[in-house]
């Protein structure tokens, strides 16, 4: 653990807009895009968080040793099996071995529920399966139970593109969640597209931004010093610009999931993913 | 700048940036009272919004600030003891031989009254924002004082 404590240090600060400490080499406006390292995580003109990572950043994420969400993922290993509930069943009582019954699954998430008829993340999905069909308590959506198990699931997708459906019943859902992205918010008066679509590449404070991608969550944070969830990046883009978050979880944030998830089609999973 | 008094007149705005009428009527925090400011031309703001001149010290260390004017997250400026400045914005380096002061203060106070999709914040504005944090709202980024510091210091901005 202790390599990551330094970087810990080295990297968090929080503050307005907040930017964590970096070099002071100027750098090209664009990301290398060339580098035989990061080419897999660039499909066409998109490209995920990775490539803008630093070197060491992407070492973590690369060996899966090192990558501290592992120790997320094993604990959800080992809850996968576990009986759980008033139905005495466990995920593996209905869905077998994870990584045949889970295989490419979440890359199609989030998705309209066929019953509910309503549009749900993996988080949402697992906890319809603890309360309906497991009788038991569903999890916090940060507690490391459901980031370790979001993260055991979506990991049996890694490297499979992401190939959301946006038509039919969940259409209204992909229109909510494109407003939301293009909608100033906060005392900055910011939209996600100001940074995401108009200045990836260019730096905020030492910062470089990425396109945004929601492909490598949950992801490891050296800033949080833990794995967290998408939702839990959208409430902090949403703070930094001085704007009122959602919970994690809404209908306003999963809306917005699906439309980030419909902009990196075609990338692959990257879950769960290293960020400084 | 203005030419003749029928173009001066067509062409003032006076906003009234605060709101009196809510500020009696709202029970919990009142939101600021901002001080009304003259736009000429659509461009400038020819007056000091505090009255007086600002200090360049004093903006210096606010365009450096990030709980302040974080100019640095945007914009190059020549402060070389920062090594952060950010790329989104325009390098700020010699803005004062392209732009006046009364210019530069309306570009500060509300950028959108220029580029209505800029990304750059309206510095000293209250209205028409959404879903501010409820810490920050009815409250200008910054205050009348410190625009003039700022202003104070970017003029000095010349190559
Ligand atoms: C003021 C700039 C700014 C705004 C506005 C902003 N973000 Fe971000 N965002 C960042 C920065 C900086 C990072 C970290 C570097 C990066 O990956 O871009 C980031 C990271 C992310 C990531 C993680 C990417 C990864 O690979 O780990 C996602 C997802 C994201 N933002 C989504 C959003 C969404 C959705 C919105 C609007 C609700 C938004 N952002 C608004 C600055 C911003
Ligand atoms: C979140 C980003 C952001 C922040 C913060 C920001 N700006 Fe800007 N600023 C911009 C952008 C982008 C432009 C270019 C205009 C455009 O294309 O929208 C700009 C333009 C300007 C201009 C006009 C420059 C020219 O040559 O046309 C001035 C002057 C300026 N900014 C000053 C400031 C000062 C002073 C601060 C801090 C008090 C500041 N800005 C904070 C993004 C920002």
């Amino acid at each position: 653990m202790k390599i990551y404590q330094t970087l810990v240090a080295a990297f968090s600060v929080a503050a307005v807009l907040s930017f964590a400490a970096g070099s002071a080499v100027a750098e090209p406006k664009d990301p290398d895009l060339t580098d035989p390292r990061v080419k897999r995580y660039i499909v066409g003109e998109k490209y995920s968080g990775y490539v803008v990572n630093e070197p060491e950043t992407r070492d973590i994420q690369d060996d899966d040793f090192q990558n501290p969400a592992f120790l997320w993922v094993e604990q959800a290993q080992s809850l996968w099996s576990k009986a759980d509930g008033k139905a005495g069943k466990s995920c593996e009582s209905c869905h077998g071995n994870p990584e045949v019954s889970m295989k490419g699954s979440s890359a199609s998430y989030p998705k309209i529920h066929k019953k509910k008829k309503t549009l749900l993340t993996v988080e949402h999905q697992i906890n319809i399966c603890r309360e309906e069909y497991m009788k038991t308590k569903p999890w916090k959506w940060e507690s490391d139970q459901m980031l370790g198990m979001s993260a055991l699931v979506r990991m049996q997708s890694r490297d499979m593109p992401v190939n959301v459906n946006v038509g039919g019943e969940a259409k209204p859902y992909f229109e909510k969640g494109r407003e939301f992205y293009f909608q100033r918010r906060g005392q900055l008066d910011l939209a996600c597209t100001h940074c995401h679509v108009d200045n990836h590449g260019n730096k905020v404070r030492s910062e470089k931004l990425s396109q945004g991608m929601p492909t490598g969550f949950p992801t490891y944070r050296m800033k949080w010093q833990k794995l967290g969830s998408l939702h839990r990046r959208f409430r902090g883009c949403n703070k930094n610009i001085r704007a009122q978050p959602y919970k994690q979880g809404t209908p306003e944030y999963t809306a917005l999931e699906l439309y980030l998830m419909w902009r990196a089609n075609g990338l692959p999973v990257e879950s769960p993913s290293v960020r400084k | 700048m203005i030419s003749g008094l029928f173009a001066a007149l067509a062409a003032v705005a006076v906003v009234a940036a605060g709101s009196t009428a809510s500020l009696a009527a709202s029970k919990s925090k009142p939101p600021q009272k901002l001080v009304n400011y003259l736009v000429i031309n659509e461009d400038s703001i020819p007056e000091y919004l505090s009255g007086r001149p600002g200090d360049p010290k004093q903006g210096r260390k606010l365009v450096i600030s990030r709980k302040k004017g974080n100019c640095l997250a945007c914009h190059k400026m020549p402060i070389p003891e920062k090594a952060d400045h950010g790329g989104t914005g325009t390098d700020l380096t010699g803005v004062a031989d392209r732009m006046t002061e009364s210019q530069l203060r309306l570009r500060l106070v509300d950028p959108k009254r220029i580029i209505p999709d800029t990304m750059m914040p309206a510095f000293y504005k209250i209205q028409g924002l959404n879903r501010v944090l409820p810490k920050f709202k009815g409250k200008a980024i910054l205050t009348a004082q410190e625009i003039e510091d700022i202003i104070a210091y970017i003029v000095t901005l010349k190559e």
